[in-house]
């Protein structure tokens, strides 16, 4: 490649990137650099397969094609890592970190181990999930859509814990009047969806990919029937799962139980830790202090990896098909998750007590 | 047939697959970088598996499974190195194997000891994937038939061993176990939360201790400090005796006891949520148990090396049942694989319930693919473990540095903490003293280990139960005494009994002699001090959270009771007795011209140093401090080995891309890696 040639492309590339109209985009450039990405959870959770799906992908959008790598810091159900974060400032833009749900619940629930603030970070991408609940067959036989046609029996759930994503669906039962006896200390929801299996679970839910992947084949043989699902959000309404548009939604369920109310205090509740775990579960953000300009980068390069032409594709089997929010998109919707109103929170806790003995002290 | 008929083509079909010789290449590939993996204590195959997770997206299924699994099926077999030479369990699967299998090495049979292990972990493997093979058409409903109850009576036939474990005093094992178990508690319990011996003021005891580190800290750091004591080599001759073809031949004439143990390891393998942690007991249990004469174990018997190393990796195979069919990982490392299969190709091969119908070529492929990189990497262990074996015959002063340095390497890994330093040591320190005064370390490791399912799974099952008693009594009993309950509480018993009768001639510490009461009298009293404190602390729990103290309840107080007899006998009897085994009165440790305190400290100037100024600074200081005034090497003799070490160190760290531990400079300067 001669010099002149090399001018050449370079003036192309600036008119290019200039008619193109990207207007900081440019200035940043990550060749030979390696961006960590930290997620606070061990190699085998779910946070690490969403991490692992996007992280070849982030590469190829960023500009310069930084190798990026995914770190694992897992502890306190991810209070370490996030406490850990919380400590790191702005440096050339190479740190990258991912929270959960069960990032957001203890800070929520208001976990006294919590020492990180979510408003003083930046987040570039947030992707969310839905829920499934289902009966088993003999119960599920005479389900028709209310509370009450299955509020005959007892039954049994194996849980992660009251305060974990497990709230949601824990407080869904309870406000439809069934008696939802929890086994807790299961270590993950496929081993719920065994002890569903077993027989000594009776009820049990997953999340979109889990149904899919397991409990669907259930629901075909007859040894499960779908209930329920926690639905999507769209603006402030809760509507039909695109997933699952023949399922109901809670609040359809709910709504046609006599003794379920979809107003009032516990309802906002509900649905307040709904939106703040599932719909916006997980999010990517920088530190605090960085830079717009790299902030817009990596908002533009989530940007490019949603809109490639193969995304719906590869990203169906492996994250499930679930709006990629970035850039202000993702900061509205950590903002619906994390304001969660303090009656909300106040009723929550309340009820933790009430029903679990569970308190964050 | 119905079953038989698609099987046959599709095992055909895998063999298509498999025996391409890019396939092959890249299980060689995966091979190679999970014995080199393997060999370093602390790092199993998580850490390989999130070296090469980076390359699976969209690569070729084959060619990408063959990659995983040839690293995931040789790490059980190259952790043996450093358990049969060292006495450092590489991982959870190679506990048992430590403790037959490095006095072979200190009677310079390393050789021996190493073919022999590795022969049956080929072995294993092949039976396990032969069994496989037919077992995977109808695992399904076997797999379903273990609930609650079922898992629990396995967690306590494992716990059983403990009986033939336990010792030349059955109590003091007893109090032992029950000693790993309430430390095994400690931190957030899983069911309400509450915590047990610890405080959110110190985060890092909520997440409990980790195996790595209790297992690093109860076999390792007691033998590596009582050999610098001694500062001879491993091998008490210093030369290596039989070669590997005697292992070899061992393990032919032990083919039987291996056939036995691989199908212990597959079948304990298959059930979900235990993992691989009872299955090298269990297998040791077995082959003492059929060992008419049981003088040897403890001291060097082959058969301890064949049982456990015959199951564990026959158990990698079992442990592929519960994550192809339902999807549920039976291990950390098969969580991940399950996470990089689904970024294969097209993400076509969906793990769950529907692998069998809809992919079982690549199924067998799988099962296939294990068997076959066992092959590989034992041709290559056993190549490679003559020359490997003559570590034992180095002065072990020259030794202990590195090993010092791996295994703090190595304990960090598991959280990432200083902390996990300071653990590391204090969990030595109990080490050295259950050693020092015979108390059962195997049975302090098996409680330990077995804490958090026996926990669980009685917990979930009592739940469960009464919940059916509530219903109808014998919907309860049906659920609790199934026939499979029923079978192992009878194999249970037997071996209880049959263990208890032998215990006193295994002895796992060799034979100790008996001194005065006092240093004896001491250790006990500070265990139960401990235990009582546990008790009282367990006690303090409210009662709404039922579930997280009943447990530490019931086994912290056996254990107490058991140290209340210890300490009754100990007042009765008289000095010399049984109960007041020392090693410091005779024998190897008592005659070493080196002190503890002075072997200790070294480790323990490493820990400080690090926590100051970062483990690569410290440790150029420890080695080159070490091999100039404590082992007596010249400067440039020195500096040229403390260069070495460190160089391997750096060259690991980011090849793995791992962190080393940071110190106090770190939180006030910015330096570069590695000191950073």
């Amino acid at each position: 490649m001669t010099i002149k040639h090399c001018v050449q492309s370079t003036v192309i590339g600036t008119v290019a990137a200039l008619s193109l109209a990207a207007p900081v985009a440019a200035e940043v450039d990550f060749s030979g650099k390696t961006i960590e990405w930290v997620i606070p959870f061990s190699e085998t959770g779910g946070s690490a397969k969403w991490a692992n799906f996007f992280a070849p992908l982030l590469s190829e959008a960023l500009p310069g094609q930084p190798t990026v790598v995914v770190k694992f810091m897992p502890g306190a159900g991810s209070t370490k890592g996030a406490n850990w974060f919380q400590e790191q400032t702005h440096s050339d833009g190479t740190l990258l970190f991912g929270t959960s749900g069960s990032t957001q619940f203890p800070y929520l629930l208001g976990d006294p181990r919590v020492r990180y603030e979510y408003n003083d970070w930046n987040p570039v991408m947030a992707s969310g999930t839905g829920g499934v609940a289902y009966l088993n067959a003999a119960d599920g036989a005479l389900y028709n859509g209310t509370g009450e046609s299955i509020a005959g029996s007892d039954y049994i759930y194996g849980s992660q814990g009251a305060t974990r994503l497990d709230l949601v669906p824990l407080l869904a039962w309870e406000m439809l009047g069934l008696n939802v006896e929890p086994v807790f200390g299961i270590k993950g929801r496929g081993d719920g969806r065994l002890m569903f299996e077993r027989g000594e679970a009776t009820i049990d839910y997953q999340t979109s990919s889990g149904y899919l992947k397991g409990s669907a084949e259930l629901v075909a043989n007859g040894t499960a029937v779908p209930m329920m699902t926690w639905g999507t959000l769209a603006g402030d309404d809760i509507v039909r799962d695109p997933t699952f548009p023949d399922m109901p939604t809670f609040q359809e369920v709910c709504d046609a139980t006599a003794n379920c109310e979809t107003s009032g205090e516990q309802w906002d509740a509900w649905k307040a830790f709904f939106i703040s775990g599932f719909p916006t579960q997980k999010i990517a953000f920088l530190p605090a202090g960085t830079p717009q300009d790299v902030i817009d980068t990596y908002v533009a390069a989530f940007d490019a990896v949603r809109n490639r032409a193969d995304f719906a594709e590869i990203s169906a089997s492996r994250v499930g098909k679930y709006a990629v929010y970035v850039g202000d998109e993702a900061q509205a919707a950590l903002d619906t998750a994390i304001n969660v109103p303090d009656s909300a929170k106040a009723f929550v806790k309340g009820w933790l007590k009430d029903a679990y003995g569970v308190e964050l002290k | 047939m119905d079953a038989i008929s698609q099987a046959l083509p599709a095992l055909l079909d895998a063999w298509t697959l498999i025996l391409q010789p890019a396939v092959l290449a890249y299980l060689l590939l995966g091979v190679v970088m999970g014995l080199g993996i393997g060999v370093f204590p602390g790092l199993g195959g998580i850490a390989g598996l999130s070296l090469i997770l980076p390359f699976m997206f969209g690569m070729d299924p084959v060619m990408g499974l063959a990659l995983m699994i040839g690293m995931l099926a040789v790490v059980p077999t190259s952790d043996t190195f450093a358990s049969v030479l060292m006495g450092i369990p590489g991982s959870s699967a190679s506990q048992a194997t430590v403790l037959d299998g490095f006095p072979l090495a200190r009677n310079g049979e390393a050789a021996r000891a190493l073919a022999a292990a590795f022969t049956s972990s080929l072995f294993g493997g092949l039976v396990g994937a032969l069994f496989l093979t037919v077992f995977i058409l109808v695992a399904r409903p076997i797999v379903l038939a273990f609930g609650l109850p079922e898992m629990l009576m396995v967690t306590v036939l494992g716990l059983s061993m403990v009986a033939v474990l336990a010792g030349r005093v059955p109590l003091k094992g007893l109090a032992a176990a029950g000693l790993g178990m309430m430390i095994g508690t400690i931190g957030e319990a899983d069911a309400g939360g509450s915590l047990r011996m610890a405080s959110y003021d110190i985060p890092y005891l909520t997440d409990g201790l980790k195996l790595v580190i209790v297992g690093l800290g109860i076999f390792a750091i007691p033998e590596i400090v009582s050999l610098l004591r001694q500062d001879k080599s491993i091998s008490r001759s210093a030369t290596l005796g039989a070669g590997w073809s005697a292992g070899v031949k061992d393990w032919f004439a032990n083919k039987w006891l291996s056939v036995r143990c691989s199908l212990i390891g597959v079948v304990v393998g298959v059930i979900p949520g235990l993992g691989g942690s009872v299955v090298d007991w269990i297998a040791y249990g077995h082959a003492v148990q059929t060992t008419p004469d049981k003088s040897r174990f403890g001291k060097g018997e082959i058969r301890g090396v064949i049982g456990p190393e015959s199951s564990n990796n026959a158990k990698e195979g079992g442990g592929l049942v519960p994550t192809l069919l339902f999807g549920i990982p039976g291990s950390g490392s098969m969580a991940i694989f399950i996470g990089a299969v689904a970024l294969l190709g097209s993400g076509e091969i969906e793990v769950g319930p529907n692998m069998l119908k809809d992919n079982l070529d690549v199924t067998y492929g799988i099962v296939w693919l294990l068997a076959l990189a066992n092959v590989f990497g034992t041709v290559i262990c056993i190549m490679a473990a003559g020359g490997i074996a003559k570590l034992t015959t180095i002065r072990f002063t020259l030794l202990a540095p590195f090993l010092f340095m791996l295994i703090a390497f190595a304990a960090f890994q598991s959280g990432q903490n200083f902390e996990d330093l300071l653990a590391l040591f204090i969990i030595g320190l109990i080490g050295i003293f259950l050693r020092r005064f015979d108390w059962s370390r195997p049975a302090f490791l098996i409680g330990f280990v077995l804490s958090d399912p026996v926990e669980n799974f009685s917990n979930q099952a009592f739940q469960i139960a009464s919940f059916r008693f509530r219903k109808d009594f014998d919907a309860g009993m049906d659920y609790v005494f199934s026939p499979i309950v029923l079978t192992l509480i009878v194999v249970t018993v037997v071996s209880v009994v049959v263990g208890i009768r032998q215990s006193k001639r295994i002895m796992a510490e060799g034979d100790v002699a008996s001194g005065s009461k006092r240093a004896p009298l001491i250790f006990l009293l500070i265990i139960t001090a401990y235990l009582i404190a546990a008790l009282v602390n367990a006690n303090a729990i409210p009662d709404y959270a039922f579930t997280d103290k009943v447990v530490p309840l019931v086994i912290g107080t056996v254990a107490l009771l058991a140290c209340l007899v210890l300490s009754v006998q100990m007042i009765l009897r008289p000095e010399g007795d049984a109960v007041f085994a020392d090693k410091e009165v005779a024998g190897e440790d008592a005659d070493a011209p080196g002190g503890l305190w002075g072997a200790l400290a070294w480790l323990a100037g490493l820990i400080i140093a690090t926590g100051l100024v970062g483990y690569i600074l410290a440790l150029c200081g420890f080695l080159l401090s070490f091999l100039r005034w404590r082992a007596g090497l010249g400067w440039a003799h020195a500096t040229a080995l403390a260069a070495c070490g460190i160089a391997f160190m750096c060259l690991m760290a980011s090849s793995l891309n791992r962190d080393f531990p940071p110190g106090l400079l770190q939180s006030i300067t910015d330096l570069p890696w590695p000191l950073n």
